[in-house]
């Protein structure tokens, strides 16, 4: 059964472009060394925060989320290299760009939303302490 | 200006039009920016989910004087389900290591065990809402628990449909083998699961872990 696949497999590239295209594609598909040391740092990255919160090693509430959103972010870059094979090259730098393109957006609509509803609270609070005296 | 063009570039002699307008096309090999299209897919799922976080991140702190993250949240759950999905992640990851030998039943299996995880992490987390409904702690409840059951919500959407996709896959490779079609379709639903994997990063640090803080 294996053999019938692979020899499909072989003759199924009608287009001289699909094969180039795909050994490409292939270059970017990690091996199970790659596998592994993503999966054995995420376990890592990610049983680190939880021992963090749930033990309160540090007592400060705010540094400690300075630390896990860093190892979050740590994380987060992990697992697009060892999971989702990014790189500079695949697609002639394409995906990258789409990834810095988003990140941008994401940046600036997390952050203006944060800003700006945060103002806006502290500036409404007056109010919102008796809304019945309001006309 | 016009004159200059219409001297040096006469636009109406077919070996410059067709140079002008491309009208030569390249050889299109079928699904050759599938990869491509599928990751700004993503890209536009990550845009979803921020502004998902930053409703989050806006009415968090919004109670009404209902029941808050420290009283809601159990961290060994969340870690519990934390680990089922990373497990489901490094399984999928073997099973394109199957479907790159031409391993047809091995790459099925570990979709299976994929599936598995998968399902854990809905099971765990459908869990987590009954409970956190029967508590009374409704979407309706608060500002904050609109939030957290939209954001939290939507990553199991996408999950469950991750599942249903895997499901597919398993029944068109029975039926077709590891066809190049096959192999694409795999390679664009390991990048949406790894993708939700990122996306639970997110989840787990700013939801759960920073709202027991």
């Amino acid at each position: 059964m294996a053999h019938a696949d692979t020899h499909t497999e072989e003759h199924a590239h009608p287009h001289p472009g699909a094969d180039k295209h795909d050994a490409m594609e292939h270059g970017g598909h990690g091996s199970m060394r790659e596998y592994v040391v993503g999966f054995i740092l995420s376990v890592v990255l990610t049983a680190i925060p939880f021992w963090l919160v749930m033990s309160g090693a540090i007592p400060d509430g705010r540094t400690t989320a300075l630390v896990i959103m860093a190892f979050a972010i740590v994380q987060i870059v992990v697992h697009m290299i060892y999971f989702l094979h990014m790189n500079t090259k695949s697609e002639n730098g394409w995906t990258v760009m789409a990834l810095i393109f988003t990140i941008v957006i994401v940046v600036i609509a997390l952050s203006g939303s944060l800003w700006v509803m945060y103002h806006l609270n502290t500036n409404m609070m007056p109010m919102s302490h008796d809304m019945s005296q309001m006309p | 200006m016009t004159a200059t063009i219409d001297t040096t570039h006469d636009l109406s002699q077919p070996e410059l039009q067709a140079a002008f307008y491309d009208l030569n096309e390249h050889d299109h090999p079928e699904g050759g920016s599938t990869m491509l299209g599928f990751w700004i897919y993503l890209m536009s799922d990550c845009l979803i989910f921020a502004m998902l976080f930053a409703a989050y991140g806006v009415l968090g702190g919004s109670l009404a004087a209902g029941p808050g993250p420290k009283d809601l949240f159990e961290l060994p759950l969340v870690a519990l389900n934390t680990a089922m999905l990373l497990f489901s992640s490094i399984t999928y990851g073997f099973a394109m290591l199957a479907m790159e030998k031409g391993n047809k039943g091995g790459t099925q299996l570990w979709l299976l065990v994929t599936a598995v995880f998968g399902g854990a992490f809905l099971s765990i987390e459908m869990y987590e809402f009954y409970h956190l409904i029967h508590e009374g702690a409704t979407p309706m409840r608060s500002g904050f628990l609109t939030a957290f059951f939209s954001l939290v919500g939507t990553h199991g959407l996408h999950v469950t449909f991750g599942m249903i996709w895997l499901f597919t896959l398993v029944v068109q490779i029975a039926q077709k083998g590891l066809i190049p079609a096959n192999k694409r379709r795999l390679m664009c639903l390991s990048l949406f699961w790894h993708f939700l994997d990122v996306i639970w990063i997110g989840v787990f640090t700013f939801v759960y872990l920073m709202g027991m803080l």
